[in-house]
């Protein structure tokens, strides 16, 4: 895999020429996410744009372009016994780094190890005049000038086409272990906020199917001591258990019901909707099937201190991202017109006005 | 925006008078002249008023009319800062968000706090304490400086490496846009939908909106922490040592180092016992549960003594963990009683490169004149040197400038960037020209127009006009090319 710069760039001007829109991919796995748009948009394709350009083990910095795919990074993370702490959720074979900041998509250790979004160090960027720019850098920590490079995280794509990306890395725990009890969910949501309160090793809490599990992780010997302090069975299948939530592989997540995903206060009572629920994150992401709309669940977000989204599913004609009030909608095309004057990059796909 | 069709001081003083506390609308030289500048002393201006407002409701009243009538706002929390990103706007008002200093609320279950802008950083580990919990980032000023100062500056201290900076440790701000509207960014929820203007906001330095409420995550207080005090008789042994501990897998909350200089003006300044015949000094503090300190100290002790470590000592108590670090945290005034004045600079780098910048350093040390003291915050590769200097010889500061100047460009030169953690406010808005090109420091400029289109907003900080950047391009690079030439030919 090599460097596409040039092509891309060439790309990108040919459509600011043309007035083409693009629809900016990388794997392809996240194709579902954000807002059906009209499908008259060019593919740039970011898929060959692959590779890791620099990696320093002992700095804790890796550097690819943006269309490594996650299973690649963590292969060469590995053989340093290091990885991406947030747990990218792999949706298919085939999803990069780029698309996971671009969704902002991290696993069940986000609340311990920080998102995607946290372990950004730099990037490049080419913007709707196809110029090529580097914000941030490889050192963890850059104040000089505005933070673009986490702007991208969650933005969908729509500012511009990442093409190379820094992260910080982190070693792999030693060890894990998870602690599984039954557990009814206001009280899990109650217990997964205490434990998290506490000086201990825990990078997981989840709450599914009646059941409360807790992950621990680091040091050998503060994994055990914590086993042995905290109730709850040792559950052999826990890591199984954690990749299946990570990778939205696990059955809660199957079928064509709507998922919603809410990203709520962790310690917010449960809203009182019925469905299957699957909590995560102690309490701070709960996922929800079931028929509903975006206009009908945000009063019951806001409720709880957050917001909701249709991840997956449902009606994709309309907006699926929890409304913006007017002046921050007001900012956010300025912003817009800041990085992509034509409006050439993903329009439409994060919200109708973008 | 031209001065005539602004109104005057009196009217605009008169106007604020009409809806704050007039004795916190200050207009009178002998008044106004601790607002002149902030942590960075050299660099002063007087601004035309200073107003304390009370209330939310106030300071957006004044924003619509500054916003209105085109008249600069200088946002300041306690004046702590290091980059005169506070220093005020002659022509403009400093907007002092020092009355809004409450403690809003503490949410133990949650780990969250809610707080006015004005509350000090160290206030706020103090209340958590309670409840076992305490806020993470802890610049060297914590005691004074104040969390809307630290998301403006996106502070750090010595435990980023572990615990992040503030942009890692906040969940939503409460903003007063240029136009004097009330709006939120972020949410007590981790992610929240759309751009992430809460990451663009933090260590924006004031120029895109005004912050009058932050909530903030809270940390459960590690069961125990302890600190290895390791020397190493060369900088290079030292640096391999901070390597090493993290590829053990290692992550220290804390992990300084110390150039010969600054070890023995630390240790004149407060006896802490440190080996005052080292070239390098390493604090490397481990917390955690009892099981996993004892583990790392044990691993990271025999690491350090593997790569020559000449003396190591562990903390066994409380007292000698604070003795050990007494003299880090007391190195810049210690460094300041063995010179007139310092100028402390805020580079960061990879820290493979560190042997060798130190080394250039040092030569340029000998260039300039003037001698330079290192503490480093070693894990994340964020430079402090102090450049020794004395203000009353005339032309020094301007020496030391100078040196500083070309340390940051060096910092460049070397994959690292120009400030870590203090920010470029008006100090470091030359070099800004060094670390980004004409295209990016444009694209920065039209962030800012997406929130302040007039540019009243703290103008002449942060980032540099492009004019100006060509100018300083061509005279810099032309004097590095010329004495490159004169050493190397």
């Amino acid at each position: 895999m090599a460097d596409q710069i040039q092509s891309l760039q060439e790309q990108v001007l040919q459509a600011r020429k043309n007035g083409q829109t693009l629809n900016i991919v990388g794997g392809g796995t996240k194709s579902f996410m954000g807002r059906k748009t009209d499908t008259d948009s060019a593919t740039l394709s970011l898929a060959e744009h692959s590779g890791v350009v620099e990696y320093h083990p002992v700095e804790l910095v890796l550097t690819v372009r943006a269309g490594t795919t996650l299973s690649e990074i963590e292969a060469v993370l590995a053989e340093e016994g290091q990885c991406l702490h947030f747990e990218p959720p792999r949706l298919g074979d085939g999803a990069t780094i780029g698309g996971t900041l671009a969704c902002n998509l991290s696993g069940p250790a986000r609340p311990w190890a920080g998102s995607v979004r946290d372990q950004v160090l730099g990037l490049r960027l080419l913007n709707g005049q196809g110029e090529h720019l580097r914000f941030g850098g490889q050192v963890m920590k850059n104040v000089a000038g505005y933070d673009v490079s986490r702007l991208q995280a969650g933005a969908m794509g729509t500012l511009g086409v990442m093409t190379e990306i820094s992260l910080k890395v982190m070693p792999k725990p030693a060890t894990t272990a998870t602690l599984v009890q039954e557990m009814p969910l206001d009280s899990a949501i109650d217990y997964m906020n205490r434990r998290t309160g506490e000086p201990k090793p825990i990078t997981g809490a989840c709450w599914l199917d009646g059941k409360v599990y807790l992950r621990l992780a680091g040091a050998r010997s503060a994994v055990e001591a914590t086993a042995e302090q905290w109730e709850g069975e040792v559950f052999e299948g826990g890591n199984g258990l954690w990749q299946q939530i990570q990778d939205m592989q696990h059955e809660f997540f199957a079928g064509d019901d709507p998922l919603w995903r809410f990203s709520v206060k962790s310690s917010a009572v449960m809203p009182s909707l019925d469905g299957p629920w699957l909590v995560d994150w102690a309490g701070a992401q709960r996922w929800y099937r079931g028929p509903a709309t975006l206009s009908d669940l945000e009063p019951v977000a806001a409720e709880a201190g957050g917001q909701v989204s249709l991840f997956r599913g449902g009606d994709r004609t309309g907006e699926v991202m929890h409304s913006q009030p007017e002046a921050l909608k007001a900012i956010q095309r300025r912003i817009k017109q800041s990085f992509d004057p034509d409006g050439l990059f993903n329009p439409g796909r994060l919200y109708s006005w973008l | 925006m031209t001065s005539e069709s602004r109104p005057s001081k009196q009217q605009l003083a008169d106007e604020f008078r009409s809806f704050i506390d007039p004795q916190f609308v200050i207009s009178d030289e002998e008044t106004l002249k601790p607002y002149e500048c902030d942590g960075l002393a050299m660099y002063r201006e007087m601004p035309m008023l200073v107003v304390l407002p009370e209330t939310v409701e106030q300071v957006q009243r004044v924003m619509r009319i500054c916003h209105e009538k085109g008249v600069p706002v200088v946002a300041r929390g306690a004046g702590t800062g290091l980059c005169a990103g506070a220093m005020p706007h002659k022509e403009g008002v400093v907007l002092s968000l020092a009355k809004f200093n409450r403690i809003l609320d503490i949410d133990p279950v949650a780990r969250t706090a809610r707080l006015q802008p004005g509350v000090r950083n160290l206030a706020i580990s103090e209340e958590a304490a309670q409840y076992g919990l305490y806020y993470g980032p802890d610049p060297s000023s914590q005691i004074a400086c104040t969390i809307g100062g630290n998301v403006a500056e996106n502070s750090g201290g010595v435990h980023c490496l572990k615990y992040g900076l503030t942009v890692h440790n906040l969940l939503k701000v409460e903003m007063i846009t240029v136009e004097g509207e009330r709006v939120t960014v972020g949410s007590d929820g981790l992610d929240a939908c759309g751009m992430d203007l809460l990451a663009l906001v933090t260590g924006s330095e004031g120029l895109l909106g005004v912050v009058t409420e932050v909530t903030v995550k809270l940390l459960p207080k590690p069961e125990v922490a302890r600190v290895i005090m390791a020397g190493f008789d060369s900088i290079e042994k030292a640096g391999d040592a901070v390597g090493a501990v993290i590829s053990h897998g290692i992550i220290p909350g804390g992990l300084e180092m110390m150039d010969g200089h600054a070890i023995i003006a630390a240790d004149d300044f407060c006896q802490a016992g440190y080996p005052r015949d080292a070239k390098a000094l390493l604090l490397c503090e481990v917390d955690g549960t009892e099981e996993e300190v004892d583990e790392h100290i044990a691993e990271a002790e025999s690491v350090f003594r593997k790569l020559g470590a000449t003396s190591i000592r562990t903390s066994t108590s409380e007292e000698e963990r604070a003795l050990l670090w007494k003299g880090r945290k007391s190195a810049f005034p210690a460094v300041g009683r063995i010179s007139p004045d310092y100028y402390c600079m805020d580079g960061t780098i990879p820290r493979r490169h560190l042997a060798h910048v130190l080394l250039e350093m040092e030569k340029m040390s000998e260039e300039f004149g003037l001698r330079v003291a290192n503490v480093f915050h070693a894990g994340d590769g964020n430079l402090h040197p102090l450049i020794l200097f004395d203000a009353n010889i005339p032309g020094e500061f301007e020496t030391a400038e100078a040196f500083g100047s070309r340390i940051l460009e060096l910092c460049v030169e070397v994959g690292g960037c120009i400030t870590g953690e203090h920010g470029v406010g008006v100090e470091k808005i030359r070099q800004m020209a060094v670390q980004f090109d004409d295209q990016e420091l444009a694209q920065f400029h039209s962030v800012k127009a997406a929130f302040d289109p007039k540019g009243i907003l703290n103008p002449g900080k942060g980032v540099p006009t492009l004019k100006f950047c060509q100018e300083y391009r061509s005279i810099e690079h032309k004097q590095h090319k010329h004495e490159a030439g004169a050493e190397h030919g």
